[in-house]
């Protein structure tokens, strides 16, 4: 594994001439498969443009012969209008093709450009989703939040702008020489010397500025992840006045991030005139020779201007295209984040010939499973636990005993590091994905709610579901009732975060979600922490009815839970210490026993 | 469609833009200078650019006419110093504007950010953070870009133009009219063009915001989409707004194709005319060919800022809108704001009264009753009253109006007899600190994060004392787990850093209250997230703590009401009774439907949950 792969190093801006070239290839690799499927439109376009700017190659070509040709017939004693209407016809036709090819050209550049970066956003998304937790709880949310927004914005002013004006450009340099080579070749030749400079500063920008755009990218990665972390916990930020604090940080890597911006402009402020000033100094060489050869009568006076005006007319894209490298630079910086991202490889991965279970009954077996998170962090040093289908398992330990690990290997968030865990005997590594999430459902404490309606919210259980099922759904973990009291029943927006629900509130909702999914193993890890005791308890009242035929392992430091349940876990440093029915428990000598009288003794 | 040498201040007609960027006048004010030696810096090396074609004219129409092959190598010369010249002044251009371009960017950023950590919650619930992302990013960006690159070439190009046409009239007034008359139709089609055009610049800008946000949800809510399987579904969804993205830019590009036919269509037809008029001027002998030469020369050079008309009037209108929606922002009134003159309580007893207070959100409808509808509650110095009622009773609400965090919108809170809002937030931030059910930890290290409330600690000489007020925090909260990390109090935490368990992220954030060393500690459900062992041991701890400061305690467990002196019971934002947690338990129907879990037999009073009975308050 090279140190660069997937998101390694990528903090870093100091890459060794291997790794830059990794890099670089695996972006190179992203950016063809995102080419591939516009060959078709690529192509037309390409033709398109060809004709077009080959029309507007040939403006000076024609009044080069106008003069030439056209002032000489006009002033002739038969003086002929049909040279010069020959060269105001077709400057006419070419113009009117020009200009009409140029314009379709854009909207079919719009089209591929926007299909590539639908193409890009749904990879990265689609990825960003299929990655498990463990990426996400390193790789943070603010830095993926990056790559899918600046990073893929760099690349769409790319495509916008970028390509077209590459495009245009490359055949309009390529036109213009051959004109000025069929028109003049010993302006050609003075042309071609003048490609030699125009190479080395080309590449001597090319190594600079990748770097510094490379740069720019971290940077704005950073801004955003500060961005981020301070308007999510903007109540934090305004309670412990951290504003101060957070202007100093977020003003040094603003700061950061101008520096970096203006270091990558100046290369630019240096190469334009640059270029500009090759471009001058090849048109002053071509008039000496052209007027040299225009007295000793090798050249029309008609020709010269045309070839004064193409080798100008040369250098002009050249301009554009040095803002091409720009931007393409940016976005190639921003491409090399990104297939970083789409390179990692989801360290729980659906399986290659799933398994299918179309009706689940629900038994659980931990088979022989071991799980660490990372090789010095052993969670589960040897688990072994047989949950028959329909039983409800209550799992009670202090925090740390890997009570959450547990509920996360039935959910398959996480894949145990030996052995297997299995539903209805089928590992669940091998099982259909669509399947596993049909069959197993976990409600967490953090309760998250989405952009939307309540309604929107609880149908995320079930998507597709009717207004029916969803409020049945509410009524039967009890929030129906302050469902109805919010300003628009179901149809209320919940807004940023559910700002305008309580904790409690978002536990029921989250409830209710899992109700209207239906699943065969639901799995409740500390789902009720927030609720109050009426509510826990109309949530109780629902789970035995929700439980009676299904699977069930809750999570909960109330034991008012453990009385629905038909088994207790007693869990302590990842191994289960006690295994029983409540009642045995309760009546025994145990660590169980002891909880449940002191928290009996907390109760009034 | 991108060149490099836009044009033309098309936006003279249009007040509403011109006025609109003129908001940003305080931002670039430091910059301006600068900007105007870069305009006139690009002015003089558009002038010599036109300057190279009457050399050209003075070669053909002299030596080369006479065959003189003396004047040949000067005006070559001239041309390569003249050329040389150019190139200079487009560097000067570009070293003028462009730093100063990235001080403004910086400039906007930290006071957009400044603004939003200044704007109350209130706002935050309103404005989706993707939205004010894309403001940050994408819209600063954009304004960088067209002040250090596009205002310039505007007001430059537009003079150089200008002169341009000036000297064509030089070599043929006849052809300069025809060359002018051509023109006109660009006029007519970008004023079509903007108002075309700023719609969908405005939609497509908005669009980009909404999928930043759909983009932060996903991310944020991962592990619910995980829980369910739902990635698919969300990223259908995903994809449809995508989808009407794409739609968006599809018609931007419509647009602009439309002004792009135009601007490159026009210049070659006057050129066809031109050419054909010309050729025809000088078999007349009404021009000589080197008149002609130096036309064609001269247009050619004016010929490519006008093809980039349509180029810069779409960044000036993407910019526009940019200021746009940058304003809508930084013009947000903020109704949460520091008194003019303030008045202070240096040292707070710790006396809490909520005086009548009422609130409700300024959006919520009338029908809808006030979320807290009229609260008399008083906490005397050092005592611990918990907050006890159902879910969305009003509790966290009412914990949130001790800081401001939002207003209350009738009544008032006072510390001491005197109203919260005539102490700065600063103030009253330092008098009250609070530990929210959520707990935020920021990118920092565990010491910094239960420091956050004592800014002066971090002087390096009071670093014992530091030490001592984070060992003590940590012990209190039961945060042992702290030196089994992996860098002990200085491993980093939050977005960037190791990520905890609920319960320990819950801990930290209490020993962040408590290192505070408040007058006034809130507390809201700060054990929810705790396994009954450890809230145990937390609630031992607390009891020191909370013996020598008043607090307002929102509980949902009997064990936690246990710590409290006194007992609140809220019902649909009101204080229905208040007493000893065993008194309320005697006398009180509805606490005991609240807080007791031992009947679990008994008939629910289900009916009253959310009426407001006639029960005694004895607030």
């Amino acid at each position: 594994m090279s140190a660069v792969a997937g998101v390694g190093g990528e903090e870093r801006s100091d890459y060794t001439r291997e790794e830059s070239r990794e890099i670089r290839q695996r972006s190179l690799r992203l950016l063809g498969s995102l080419l591939r499927p516009e060959r078709g439109r690529l192509i037309g376009s390409a033709l398109m443009i060809v004709v077009s700017t080959g029309a507007q190659v040939a403006g000076p070509a024609l009044i080069a012969y106008g003069i030439d040709a056209g002032l000489p017939a006009l002033v002739a004693k038969h003086s002929s209008f049909v040279p010069v209407g020959v060269a105001f016809a077709a400057y006419l036709v070419c113009a009117i093709a020009g200009a009409v090819l140029a314009a379709r050209f854009t909207v079919l550049a719009a089209r591929i450009s926007q299909a590539i970066l639908l193409d890009l956003r749904t990879r990265v998304y689609r990825h960003a989703q299929l990655l498990s937790l463990e990426f996400h709880e390193t790789y943070t949310s603010g830095r993926i939040i990056a790559r899918q927004t600046s990073d893929l914005e760099a690349i769409r002013e790319l495509l916008d702008s970028g390509i077209t004006g590459l495009v245009r450009g490359v055949l309009y340099m390529v036109f213009t020489a051959i004109a000025l080579v069929w028109l003049d070749p010993w302006s050609g030749v003075v042309l071609a010397a003048s490609l030699v400079p125009l190479a080395f500063l080309t590449r001597w920008f090319q190594r600079r500025s990748q770097l510094a755009f490379r740069a720019t990218r971290v940077y704005s990665a950073r801004l955003i992840v500060h961005f981020v972390e301070t308007m999510t916990g903007i109540r934090a930020v305004q309670a412990f006045r951290k504003e101060k604090r957070n202007e100093r940080e977020y003003g040094q890597i603003v700061e950061d991030y101008r520096d970096a911006n203006a270091r990558a402009i100046k290369l630019y402020g240096l190469f334009d005139p640059g270029l500009i000033m090759i471009g001058n100094i090849t048109v002053a060489v071509v008039l000496l020779i052209g007027g040299f050869r225009v007295i000793g009568g090798g050249l029309a006076i008609g020709a010269l201007l045309a070839v004064v005006l193409y080798t100008r007319r040369f250098f002009d894209p050249m301009e554009e295209m040095a803002t091409f490298y720009n931007s393409y630079q940016s976005a190639a910086a921003a491409a090399e984040k990104i297939s970083g991202v789409l390179e990692e490889e989801p360290s729980v991965p659906d399986p290659g010939h799933p398994v299918d279970l179309w009706k689940a009954s629900g038994g659980v077996d931990f088979d022989d499973v071991r799980f660490a998170y990372r090789d010095d962090r052993v969670v589960l040093p040897d688990f072994e636990l047989h949950i028959p289908p329909g039983q409800t398992v209550a799992l009670v330990g202090s925090t740390g005993a890997g009570k959450s690990t547990l509920a996360k290997l039935i959910a398959r968030f996480y894949d145990p590091t030996v052995g297997a865990v299995r539903l209805d005997g089928v590992d669940l590594r091998d099982l259909h994905p669509k399947d596993l999430r049909r069959a197993i459902v976990m409600v967490t404490q953090e309760a998250y709610l989405f952009s939307g309606s309540v309604a929107e919210n609880i149908a995320l259980g079930k998507p597709g579901a009717s207004r029916d099922e969803i409020v049945a759904a509410a009524r039967a973990v009890g929030a129906d009732e302050f469902i109805r009291l919010l300003p628009d029943g179901y149809d209320t927006d919940v807004n940023k975060r559910g700002g305008r629900v309580s904790a409690g509130q978002r536990q029921l909702l989250s409830f209710a979600r899992a109700f209207l999914a239906d699943p065969a193993v639901l799995i409740l890890d500390e789902a009720t922490a927030s609720l109050d005791i009426p509510s826990e308890r109309l949530v109780q009242q629902g789970l035995t009815t929700l439980l009676a035929d299904r699977t069930a392992i809750i999570i909960a430091h109330r034991l008012s839970t453990v009385a629905i349940a038909d088994r207790v876990l007693v869990m302590e440093h990842g191994r289960i210490v006690e295994d029983g029915t409540p009642e045995e428990l309760i009546g025994g000598t145990g660590r169980f026993a002891a909880l449940h009288a002191a928290w009996r003794d907390s109760l009034v | 469609m991108l060149t490099t040498r836009p044009s033309r201040p098309d936006g003279s007609r249009d007040l509403g833009t011109v006025r609109t960027i003129l908001r940003l006048m305080p931002f670039v004010r430091p910059a301006l200078r600068s900007i105007i030696l870069g305009m006139i810096a690009a002015l003089l090396a558009g002038l010599v650019s036109l300057a190279i074609p009457l050399v050209l004219q003075n070669l053909v129409d002299g030596p080369l006419s006479t065959g003189d092959g003396r004047q040949v190598l000067p005006a070559a010369l001239a041309v390569l110093a003249l050329g040389g010249l150019e190139a200079l002044l487009i560097g000067a251009r570009r070293r003028f504007v462009l730093t100063p371009g990235t001080h403004v960017e910086a400039a906007l950023r930290n006071t957009l950010y400044r603004k939003l950590q200044d704007l109350p919650v209130a706002f935050h619930d309103r404005w989706q953070s993707g939205q004010l992302l894309s403001r940050s990013m994408s819209d600063l960006g954009l304004i960088r870009r067209w002040f250090s690159f596009g205002i310039v070439l505007l007001i430059v190009n537009v003079i150089t133009i200008v002169i341009g046409f000036g000297v064509l009239f030089i070599w043929s007034w006849q052809l300069a009219i025809v060359f002018a008359v051509c023109s006109i139709p660009i006029f007519v089609y970008s004023y079509i063009f903007e108002n075309k055009y700023s719609v969908v610049a405005r939609r497509s800008q908005d669009q980009q915001g909404d999928l930043a946000t759909a983009v932060e949800e996903s991310v944020h809510g991962i592990r619910v989409l995980k829980a369910f399987g739902r990635g698919r579904y969300s990223l259908e969804k995903y994809v449809r707004q995508a989808e009407q993205l794409r739609g968006t830019e599809l018609d931007k590009a419509r647009a602009v194709a439309g002004l792009w036919l135009w601007l490159l269509l026009i210049p070659d037809v006057a050129f066809a005319l031109c050419l054909g008029g010309g050729v025809w001027l000088a078999s007349q002998h009404l021009m000589t060919v080197g008149d002609l030469f130096a036309f064609f020369a001269t247009a050619t050079v004016i010929r490519f800022p006008i093809e980039s008309i349509g180029f810069l009037l779409s960044m000036t209108f993407d910019t526009r809108t940019a200021i746009d929606r940058l304003f809508e922002v930084l013009d947000e009134s903020n109704p949460i704001t520091d008194p003019d003159p303030a008045r202070t309580v240096s040292h707070p007893t710790g006396r809490l009264l909520f005086d009548d207070v009422h609130f409700r959100y300024q959006d919520s409808p009338e029908s809808v009753p006030d979320l807290i509808d009229g609260v008399r509650l008083e906490l005397e110095p050092g005592e611990t009253m918990a907050l006890v009622g159902l879910t969305g009773s009003g509790k966290t609400t009412l914990t949130a109006l001790t800081t401001r965090l939002y207003d209350v919108t009738g009544g008032a809170v006072r510390i001491d007899g005197v109203d919260i809002r005539d102490l700065t937030r600063e103030e009253l931030r330092r008098h009250i600190a609070m530990a929210f059910e959520d707990a935020t930890l920021f990118s920092a290290s565990v010491r910094d994060n239960v420091l956050l409330g004592r800014p002066e600690l971090a002087d390096p000489e009071r670093k014992a004392d530091a030490d001592r007020v984070l060992a003590e925090a940590l012990e209190i909260a039961q945060a042992e787990f702290v030196a089994n990390l992996p860098e002990g109090s200085d491993t980093k935490v939050g977005e960037e850093g190791l990520s905890l368990s609920g319960g320990q992220r819950q801990r930290l954030a209490l020993a962040r209250a408590i290192a505070a060393d408040p007058a006034i500690l809130v507390l809201d459900d700060p054990l929810s997230a705790l396994d009954v062992d450890t809230e145990a041991r937390v609630e031992a701890g607390l009891r020191r703590v909370l013996g020598r400061t008043t607090a307002l305690v929102v509980a949902h467990r009997p064990s936690t009401v246990q710590l409290a002196d006194r007992v609140a019971l809220l019902q649909a934002g009101r204080v229905t009774a208040v007493g000893t947690h065993s008194h309320l338990l005697a006398t009180n129907e509805h606490y005991r439907f609240v807080i007791s879990s031992l009947d679990d037999d008994r008939e629910s009073p289900d009916l009253d949950r959310y009426s407001d009975d006639d029960e005694e308050v004895s607030a």
